[in-house]
């Protein structure tokens, strides 16, 4: 007699454990039940965020790239699992070199967008980079992993912390990682990951008072109406693109310090 | 022992001596009785005008155009043609030139801004010609430099002007700001259409003189006046590439929402509620200094300035002693005056906001303290205030005042100065002082701010950047980062 599988239950993903939405609805995509996250669930994960801010944001540059490393390494892992819900292996390799590649910023940022300022003054003046807070992105459908990874990798190596909302129709990838990031050094709440309808979800991270920044980038029809609503509390806006590799992706959720001292005896 | 005490009472007597004037001539400044709009470099005879006024006497100074749709469109139209016909395809080195032209200009005639600033603005001379039009010199000649260097700012990333740069200033530096937006802009080859602050348009149109005599190329800076409604219709321009605006956050949240959706790009420099730390070892004489400069600075008409005094409790009565002893030696009066340190309101709604305010804070009950001091008759006053038992929730402690009133606050520990001065939507700037320097860095790291002034306060230089974290905004002025607002990058 075959043995019966056991079947997985997909569930949010939310300062490190993996609850069932709140609402306890579901939808379905890729041939499965998966969580469709209410206003509440949004509340819990903004909440596991900003808690989540104060550690890794002062975290070592050096600590960042090497647990960002440390999820390419969880992911490889995984490589098989990975190809079969994402586009393919090529897709899967693509996203693991990225958040290598990522990994690798966290220690030159200040050196490569900061620096000393030159004041006509007795004063010592320096310009250094900080992360922006807590960062809502709005994952592109596809491809479903490097989607994902292109997107939340910036705000996260600069030491932001993420809520990202999944692709909708393809978010198997996404829980996948979730997984991935569960058994990884990436402590709870930095990043959140939610399944659901994103028309639903998208304008309650645009208008949270709590969420300084958010990217559009699957926003679809939807962007011009939640740039509206993040006016409400001067969020930073991204149009990011679902595939790009660049430093000023980063720059994207940083906030420049400069700060001044007298110089004298 | 008697004679060194009387000669401590000496020293600190000056309350009672008495100033003779010594007003700076108004004569360097020639005034129009009407002025138009800067469009295409002509003027433009303005369709619709208001009086714009000299807030220390109510004086009237000039009639000032109301910029309408069609002036706008002008404005917009004008500069769209320099755009393209030849002002974005300038070498670099060439832009360069005529910056360099406009600072030059700007140093050889700052006497004659400095007055006209002061006259229609209520800022004392002292500022005016020390710090306004000093920086606004520099602004120019340092992105005068940068203009044919941009690569080099921004290496393998092509940078190019974004196009058309619709620039909305406020009227507490009304020249300095005119320079912070317009520096950047050509020097990345863009074209302006600038509007100035309602109450404060005079040192944007005698700039015009300056472009003129510079010889720039005609409708590479426009200049509308007008209030908010021309604002609204430079923000909504179609044909406008970028928009950048400073001045509150209540409008710079509109003009957010405005935008959305239409692909403009945008920098938003906002209000603030800085924190202003003073540890128990600090240098108490050179912190009363520091604290005085950060909110009576041009009459606390400063988004960056430090409006709440947060003081380490144990040394709360000295400090809080020394700060009254020195507001009494602040003098009040005549911008033109050269020893005068706190001007006048810049307008009458202004003064309205800041005894609004003033009053709830009374209300609240917090203590008020306002030095003996002689207000004028006419015009727009308000004397240095000091409000002590405040608590955090009080409405003065969260909003901006914008007027020369200070709300102090106590802490014990630098984790809670570190809270409570964090504990506002806004993040443009806040002060630190003490002796200790690892203290300095363990506190500049967690302040949730743009701008960290760490024994000193209101520096600004054109190589420094500036702006906001959080609700004060969004983009840099300043440095090679204020460069990156006016360029767009094909990646």
């Amino acid at each position: 007699m075959s043995r019966l599988p056991v079947k997985k239950t997909y569930k949010l993903f939310i300062g490190g454990a993996f609850p069932r939405s709140e609402s306890g609805r579901t939808y379905e995509a890729e041939g499965q039940n998966v969580a469709r996250a209410s206003r509440k669930d949004v509340r819990d994960a903004v909440r596991a965020a900003r808690a989540a801010f104060g550690g890794w944001s002062e975290a070592t540059a050096y600590n960042r790239g090497q647990v960002l490393y440390r999820l390419a390494e969880m992911v490889e892992a995984r490589v098989s699992e990975f190809a079969e819900l994402a586009t393919g292996r090529d897709e899967v390799e693509r996203a693991i070199d990225r958040i290598v590649w990522y990994a690798g910023w966290a220690d030159k940022l200040p050196q490569v967008l900061g620096g000393s300022n030159p004041v006509a003054g007795p004063y010592f003046n320096f310009t250094v980079p900080e992360p922006t807070g807590v960062t809502a992105v709005l994952a592109p459908d596809d491809p479903p992993l490097l989607g994902l990874v292109t997107r939340v990798l910036p705000p996260l190596v600069g030491g932001s912390v993420v809520v990202a909302v999944a692709s909708e129709t393809r978010p198997l990838a996404a829980i996948e990682l979730a997984e991935a990031l569960a058994t990884s050094d990436v402590p709870a709440g930095v990043i959140n990951l939610l399944t659901g309808f994103r028309a639903e979800l998208a304008p309650i991270l645009a208008s949270h008072m709590d969420v300084n920044a958010i990217d559009v980038c699957g926003a679809d029809g939807q962007a011009a109406e939640l740039e509206e609503l993040a006016a409400e509390n001067v969020k930073r806006v991204v149009h990011g693109r679902a595939d790009v590799q660049s430093p000023w992706e980063i720059a994207s959720y940083l906030e420049l310090k400069t700060v001044w001292h007298p110089i004298g005896q | 022992m008697a004679e060194l005490d009387r000669k401590k009472d000496r020293a600190l007597a000056p309350k009672d001596w008495t100033y003779a004037p010594a007003p700076e001539s108004r004569d360097i400044v020639q005034l129009k009785e009407r002025y138009g709009h800067f469009i295409g470099g002509e003027w433009l005879e303005a369709t619709e005008t208001y009086e714009t006024i000299s807030p220390a006497s109510e004086e009237p100074l000039a009639l000032v155009g109301q910029g309408t749709q069609a002036d706008v469109d002008s404005a917009v139209a004008a500069a769209r043609g320099a755009f393209a016909d030849g002002w974005s395809a300038l070498p670099g080195s060439e832009r360069a030139k005529y910056l360099f032209r406009i600072a030059r200009i700007l140093q050889e005639r700052s006497r004659e801004f400095a007055v006209l600033e002061s006259l229609n603005g209520g800022k004392p001379i002292k500022e005016s010609r020390d710090v306004d039009l000093p920086l606004a010199a520099a602004h120019f000649f340092y992105y005068a430099g940068w203009a044919d260097k941009l690569e080099y700012a921004f290496p393998n990333r092509q940078p190019k002007p974004v196009g058309i740069a619709g620039q909305i200033i406020p009227w507490n530096f009304p020249l300095l700001m005119l320079a912070w937006k317009v520096a950047p802009a050509l020097a990345c080859g863009n074209t302006v259409v600038l509007k100035p602050a309602e109450t404060t348009p005079l040192t944007a149109l005698l700039f015009c003189d300056v472009l003129r005599q510079a010889e720039l190329p005609a409708g590479v800076v426009n200049i509308v006046t007008g209030d908010g409604r021309t604002g609204a219709a430079i923000v909504d321009h179609s044909d406008v590439d970028k928009i950048a605006f400073t001045g509150s956050t209540e409008v710079g949240k509109l003009i957010q929402r405005r935008l959305a959706g239409s692909g403009k790009k945008l920098t938003l420099e906002l209000g603030g509620k800085a924190a202003n730390i003073v540890f128990d070892d600090s240098a108490l004489d050179q912190a009363v200094e520091g604290i005085v400069n950060g909110i009576y600075f041009n009459q606390g008409h400063v988004c960056c300035a430090g409006s709440r005094l947060f003081v380490q409790e144990s040394i709360y009565e000295p400090l809080v002693d020394k700060l009254k002893r020195r507001l009494e030696t602040l003098r009040v009066g005549d911008p033109l005056d050269k020893n005068t340190d706190v001007g006048a309101i810049n307008s009458a709604m202004q003064l309205d906001k800041i005894k609004e305010l003033v009053a709830a804070g009374e209300a609240e009950g917090a203590e008020i303290y306002q030095p003996p001091c002689r207000l004028p008759e006419k015009g727009y006053w308000f004397a240095p205030t000091v409000f002590t038992n405040v608590a955090q929730s009080y409405r003065i402690a969260q909003e901006e005042i914008f007027g020369p009133v200070l709300s102090v606050l106590t802490f014990r520990t630098p984790e809670e100065a570190i809270e409570k001065a964090n504990n506002t939507p806004y993040g443009l700037s806040a002060g630190v002082w003490t002796e200790k320097g690892s203290r300095i860095l363990w506190m500049a790291q967690r302040l949730r701010a743009g701008v960290v002034w760490a024994n000193t306060y209101n520096r600004f230089d054109p190589t420094s950047p500036f702006g906001g974290y959080k609700e004060s905004g969004f983009g840099r002025e300043g440095g090679r980062h204020g460069l990156e607002p006016y360029l767009r990058f094909d990646e």
